[in-house]
């Protein structure tokens, strides 16, 4: 397997053999996590920063716990606390840290663009953590993961995702990294929390939750941002929560075997309800546990150079 | 780069007499199979560690346990060089405390592979003592790493490979030199 790039900024750049490649890994580092010891010495000695300027809890203990396991160092800097409050530029801040000398740049944005932007302009190693509403590459790949493990393969299933499809990062990276895999992707929302053109992506478009439930094998419930909604785009939570809610008798409707999940954090009793979250078919908790090993296994591939084995 | 294979050094009969005469000196050495386990090295360690538990099952009546060690993360150039094909998780399912246990190897040449491995080791736990078994040893150290029981010596140059293919990976059994072309 070659790797090509020093970055990873988004899933739309992997094929779909490196995407698989690194789920193998993540395997692989799973299995580490389950030992007393939770360490490898892998990346014994790099320097790992942790450049975020948007909350976020899960994510970012994820990439520490990652980079840790891997015994790598860790940096955080946080823009409440850093020089960027007073005024310094992104790009200068990331000097600085470069002068440091720097292997990795995991970088968290609420503006599309900004990890490219680094990413053009840093030898270190770029990876993406969310930025706006463009991606977030290694949620993608646990979800893939995560699925994979659940169903045994990704291709011919079909994954239905629900909610604020507009204003999600989510969305498209798991639209993007699905498509490449063979998997058939739904989405479904009100009009007003779909992109225009969405359809473009290769997905199918559904408004009614029922229909898009039918006999799909992954249900993908996303957040309801409340934060980003101001805008008015439907006319209350409760009413939201009524057409687009999944409860325990809406999931009927997809197979027997389907799994439920949700990248967190969850309004519970909005776009899902605690029945759902809690029972049987909810795979939220493996999500998260997968987060650490997708997360050490892309830390791992992007350090150095791929070579022939010195045996 | 595809190697050329030159000479095959040992057939199928030959890997197996080999096996049995370790199994043999395993036991003697350890006076019996008591808190005795087998790790192999991936790939092709753990397929000759299950072959060795056979053999000692079969020649004590009791079976040893055995696991499989995947060293990818734990080598010296873990950093820079990143192996070809996705690791595999590493495979014990038992405690290593207070255990003897016999890392096993199918080529021992630069003696790396074993350092990594014994770092992994004790990540699991302290064991009493680790003995190495390999099924060739080709020459070459770059360590201070010798193995204790050998399934055969081969003199090889530097330039030449050693691969050991056993039928469960590579459908067949047998050792061969095979030359790297340039």
């Amino acid at each position: 397997m070659n790797w090509r790039t020093k970055d990873l900024l988004t899933l739309e750049e992997l094929s779909a053999e490196e995407i698989v490649h690194i789920l193998d890994t993540a395997s692989s580092f799973k299995e580490v996590s389950t030992r007393s010891v939770k360490k490898v010495p892998a990346l014994r000695g790099r320097t790992v920063v942790l450049f975020f300027h948007e909350p976020s809890t899960r994510t970012r203990i994820s990439f520490e716990l990652a980079a840790k396991r891997l015994s790598a160092d860790i940096l955080n800097v946080q823009m409440a606390s850093s020089s960027l409050v007073k005024g310094e530029t992104l790009i200068d801040t990331l000097k600085t840290l470069e002068s440091m000398t720097i292997d990795a740049l995991v970088v968290r944005h609420k503006s599309s663009g900004v990890p490219q932007m680094l990413a053009n302009i840093t030898k270190a190693t770029v990876i993406n953590a969310g930025d706006g509403a463009h991606s977030h590459p290694t949620q993608g790949l646990l979800d893939l993961l995560t699925i994979r493990e659940y169903k045994g393969k990704i291709e011919g299933l079909t994954v239905t995702i629900v909610g604020d499809i507009t204003h999600s990062r989510v969305a498209r990276s798991n639209i993007r990294g699905l498509n490449k895999l063979g998997a058939k992707v739904r989405v479904c929302a009100p009009p007003t929390l779909l992109p225009l053109g969405i359809e473009k992506m290769g997905v199918e478009v559904f408004h009614d939750l029922d229909k898009a439930l039918n006999g799909t094998d992954v249900v993908y419930v996303l957040r309801l941002q409340l934060e980003r909604q101001k805008n008015n785009l439907f006319p209350t939570i409760r009413e939201y929560s009524l057409l687009y809610g999944v409860n325990n008798e809406r999931l009927k409707r997809a197979k027997k075997d389907a799994i439920v999940m949700h990248p967190g954090p969850m309004n519970r009793g909005v776009e899902i309800s605690s029945g759902v979250a809690d029972g049987p078919q909810s795979v939220i908790d493996d999500q998260v546990t997968n987060g650490v090993a997708v997360r050490m296994a892309v830390l791992y591939l992007l350090q150095g150079e791929q070579g022939e084995k010195n045996v | 780069m595809t190697p050329k294979i030159k000479a095959v050094i040992m057939e199928a009969r030959d890997m197996d007499r080999a096996l049995t005469r370790i199994a043999h000196e395993i036991l003697e050495r350890n006076k019996g199979i008591q808190d005795l386990v087998l790790i192999g090295i991936k790939t092709r360690g753990d397929v000759l560690a299950e072959r060795l538990a056979a053999k000692i099952k079969a020649i004590e009546g009791t079976a040893v346990p055995f696991g499989a060690m995947d060293i990818t993360f734990y080598r010296d150039d873990a950093g820079t060089h990143k192996p070809e094909k996705a690791p595999t998780p590493t495979d014990l399912p038992f405690d290593l405390n207070k255990k003897k246990v016999i890392l096993v190897d199918d080529v021992l040449f630069t003696g790396r592979s074993a350092r990594a491995a014994i770092d992994e080791i004790i990540d699991f736990g302290r064991p009493t003592f680790i003995q190495y078994a390999v099924l060739v040893d080709r020459g070459h150290r770059e360590f201070p790493i010798h193995a204790d029981y050998v399934g055969k010596n081969i003199p090889s140059s530097s330039k030449e490979k050693v691969l050991v293919h056993v039928k469960e990976n590579d459908g067949k059994d047998e050792v061969v030199i095979a030359e790297v072309e340039a």
